[in-house]
């Protein structure tokens, strides 16, 4: 798979955001390759510069105090810095298409959430109203959510974290994307539901054949869905490589006390 | 020290800095006795008209009083007017405020639906009511704006309170056996102060307004007391020949009101102790 | 600072749960049984986890430990006191032995409160000795000592919380709660809102302040290696029950019941990558 071109490419990607008590390099240098079919994890903890990397990808720092003081986000090869804002409207969402940590807050409280679903098919798509709700309902329905008819004349409130975030993925996935940008898409979630999730996430990129770049903290989630590791550290990439490689001879001090870190389930006897 | 770098608040500090010295020093800033007739001189036009002289920059009006020295010492009960009905309706509004909020229950219930019956009525008929059945007096019209003023306190307040009972810091403090006048003290009130002070500046300007309104209608404070309210009231008869006798307190009347809105927007921005600001 | 702990039998467990439950009753009079029948010990000195995720009734439960809930049925009993049972003035001195850490620490403290107030709270309002202008100093020697004891410079304690990081607010959480030398400190997922590091480091914190004050602790949480790591006993919930209790080696490697079993699969394991199958055979 990682023979062909990626396709979204972060190319010695530096973002500044520069604030009244000073400047704050946020990412310094940060270069990562999603391709095809793939999930890519960036791993890292808060301050590492991993949340302002990725909305960078779809140029969604607030600009200012943002600015992106050099590097290339290469989407099939287009640089995304260099286009209009009008042009980039047309990436977010419909090639590109992120989902976040806190379904609530990313969610429209005042929105029936097949309106919310079918919003990005009738700005990218055009799609008629009738069009475009059916094909929100289906969109609900691949995201496993039962009984998708009722669900989409429901508000967020009236849903369960585990079906916001289905909602959610539902959201980002109707317009087709190629690219999934997921930050911290369970972290606010059980752990029995978080398995759902990311179970879902697997199966809908082997289906379409997406990237996924999976932003989270959690080394147990990596192994358990990432095929390519990013490790990120105050701005930088510290560590790269296969999910077995960086785990197994982690070649930084930092992935090493990270791994040590983790809690995990021992067998017990 | 962030006030001063908004130049609107700025600005608007200088004119309340010249409003509180001006109130409190009028005997010495005043160049003439407010209350001094001098029927030869009535209606004198302003220094820089054509008639006008130096011994009445501002001019005199329909008695031949200065203008200057009215204004000068109007600001003395719009002054003591504005902050004592924000003051009394302030302590009285928190207080209920936080309790209805923090306790809930019936006293909640009660002390909200006065105050919506309380709001349903004009504020400025309720307080003409009160006057008329209190009598007219500076310390009467005081109680009058302070009365009509409070529900707003006590209902800003109280929705902050219900939003702040639930926090982390609050639950805390009562795991911790913490008295609930000592988390009142503590912990809410400190962090629904900022909102206070913003009320409390729109609070001071409407009513300063508010004295001057009642003042006009004549059921304000006694007709020997100079207030801005009414000297429009005096003035608006000469409106069409001699424009200064009505102007000049009208226009302190709207600089000061200006003046404390603007301060106490900028106190607002200022009121966050984490003051993330571009 | 006890009440009337003298007749207190050496074998009665610190804390008990007897046949607890507590309904809400919600708009349009719909009831929730958010605590469903719960009888559980904990033992002095012992950790006890409560183990259950969203809706299984762990924060009812805890706020219903900490007398800030009044049971429906049943009793909470410290040092075999009935809570309920208590005055108002009894209760408060009782809660001078029971301290909570809760999980956010950006949301536990007063933001316009310096952290010597912060950590001096219990202290204050449990020992009248510790108010008033003329024991400052001796307060502020005993708030530097406290957080000293979690690991931070005393010198810290004339900032406010938002100068502090995640990890640091913890720490004084911690201090705070042990300011008023309780027994019995709650913690409510005290390291999930903490980076992977610093959980550690505050786990062994925690560790070592039990060993060192000889506390008992009610470690709310759904992480289950977390739990693992520091509990004696896990007690899991569901839907306001103990599906499960017992020694925490027992609970974790041989789990009864079917949904102990369903969230230990779920646990996400750092060596997964190694077993992991068919992750080459998507984007056919």
């Amino acid at each position: 798979m990682t023979t062909h071109a990626p396709v979204l490419e972060i190319r010695d990607l530096h973002v500044d955001f520069r604030l009244a008590t000073g400047p704050v390099h946020a990412v310094r240098g940060v270069s990562l390759a999603a391709h095809a079919g793939e999930t890519l994890a960036v791993v890292g903890e808060s301050g590492s510069g991993k949340s302002a990397t990725m909305l960078a990808a779809l140029r969604l720092n607030p600009e200012p105090p943002c600015v992106y003081s050099g590097g290339e986000i290469l989407l099939d090869g287009r640089d995304l810095l260099a286009l209009p804002e009008k042009r980039l409207r047309e990436v977010r969402g419909n090639d590109v298409a992120m989902v976040f940590q806190d379904p609530m807050t990313s969610l429209d409280p005042l929105q029936r959430v097949g309106n919310q679903v079918a919003e990005v098919l009738r700005t990218h798509r055009g799609a008629s109203r009738a069009g475009a709700r059916t094909e929100a309902v289906r969109a609900l329905d691949e995201v496993g959510i039962p009984d998708p008819e009722l669900r989409a004349r429901q508000y967020p409130h009236e849903l369960s974290g585990g079906l916001r975030q289905r909602v959610m993925i539902a959201t980002a996935l109707v317009g087709r994307p190629r690219v999934l940008i997921a930050d911290e898409p369970t972290t606010a979630l059980d752990v029995t539901v978080q398995r759902q999730i990311l179970d879902l996430i697997a199966e809908l990129r082997a289906r379409h054949g997406m990237a996924v770049v999976l932003v989270t903290h959690d080394l147990g989630v990596v192994a358990e869905t990432a095929d390519r590791v990013v490790v990120m550290n105050a701005g930088r990439v510290v560590e790269h490589g296969t999910v077995a490689e960086v785990f197994e001879t982690p070649r930084q001090q930092y992935t090493r006390d990270l791994l040590a870190a983790t809690p995990r389930l021992e067998p017990t006897s | 020290m962030t006030v001063i770098r908004n130049r609107l608040a700025l600005a608007a500090l200088c004119v309340l800095a010249l409003l509180v010295i001006a109130a409190v020093f009028a005997p010495l800033l005043a160049p003439d006795d407010p209350a001094k007739q001098q029927l030869l001189a009535r209606l004198t036009p302003p220094a820089w008209e054509g008639g006008g002289s130096l011994a009445h920059p501002l001019g005199t009006d329909q008695l031949g009083r200065d203008v200057l020295s009215r204004v000068i010492y109007g600001s003395r009960v719009s002054l003591l007017v504005g902050i004592g009905a924000a003051l009394l309706a302030g302590v009285a509004g928190a207080v209920c405020g936080l309790f209805a909020g923090f306790r809930g229950g019936w006293p909640d219930r009660i002390l909200m639906r006065f105050a919506d019956i309380q709001l349903a009525f004009p504020s400025l008929l309720l307080a003409l009511a009160i006057v008329g059945f209190l009598g007219s007096g500076l310390w009467n019209v005081v109680l009058v704006l302070g009365f009509t003023g409070w529900v707003a306190y006590a209902r800003v307040v109280r929705s902050e309170v219900l939003s702040l009972r639930t926090r982390d810091y609050v639950t805390q403090a009562r795991a911790t056996g913490v008295t609930d006048l000592t988390i009142m003290r503590r912990h809410l009130l400190p962090n629904v102060l900022p909102h206070l002070a913003t009320i409390a500046t729109l609070h001071i300007a409407a009513a300063i307004v508010a004295e001057a309104s009642l003042s006009y209608l004549g059921l304000g404070v006694p007709k020997d007391t100079v207030t801005w309210g009414s000297m429009l009231a005096d003035g608006q008869l000469y409106l069409g020949t001699s424009w200064w006798v009505a102007v000049f307190p009208g226009l302190a009347l709207m600089l000061t009101s200006l003046a404390i809105n603007i301060t106490g927007d900028a106190l607002r921005d200022v009121a966050d102790p984490k003051a993330y600001r571009r | 600072m006890t009440t009337a702990g003298t007749k207190t039998p050496a074998m009665r467990p610190l804390l008990e749960l007897d046949a607890l439950s507590k309904e809400f009753t919600g708009p349009g009079a719909t009831r929730t049984l958010a605590v469903d029948d719960v009888t559980l010990t904990v033992e002095d000195g012992e950790t006890l986890a409560l183990v259950g995720e969203s809706g299984s009734g762990k924060t009812t439960l805890t706020r219903l430990l900490l007398g800030l809930l009044d049971p429906t049925a049943g009793a909470v009993r410290f040092e075999g006191h009935d809570l309920a049972a208590l005055s108002p003035a009894e209760m408060r001195a009782l809660r001078a032995g029971i301290q909570v850490v809760l999980q956010d620490p950006y949301s536990s403290m007063n933001p316009r409160m310096r952290v010597t107030d912060i950590v001096a709270e219990p202290l204050v309002t449990h020992d009248v000795t510790y108010r008033g202008r003329r024991s400052r100093a001796r307060l502020r020697e005993r708030v530097g000592e406290l957080l000293e004891s979690v690991g931070l410079p005393a010198r810290l304690q004339d900032r406010y919380p938002h100068e502090f990081s995640g990890g640091q607010r913890q720490r004084v959480s911690i201090a705070r709660s042990l300011a008023s030398s309780p027994r019995l400190v709650v913690l409510d997922e005290p390291t999930s809102a903490l980076d992977v590091s610093v959980q550690s480091q505050v786990l062994d914190l925690l560790a070592e302040l039990q060993r060192e004050h000889g506390l008992t602790y009610v470690f709310v949480s759904h992480n289950l290696a977390v739990v693992q790591r520091i509990a004696d006993r896990v007690a899991v919930l569901r839907r306001g029950r103990v599906v499960e209790c017992g020694e925490t080696a027992a609970v974790l490697g041989a789990p009864r019941h079917p949904y102990t079993r369903e969230l230990l699969a779920a646990v996400p394991r750092p060596d997964a990558y190694r077993t992991r199958t068919g992750s080459g055979a998507s984007g056919a």
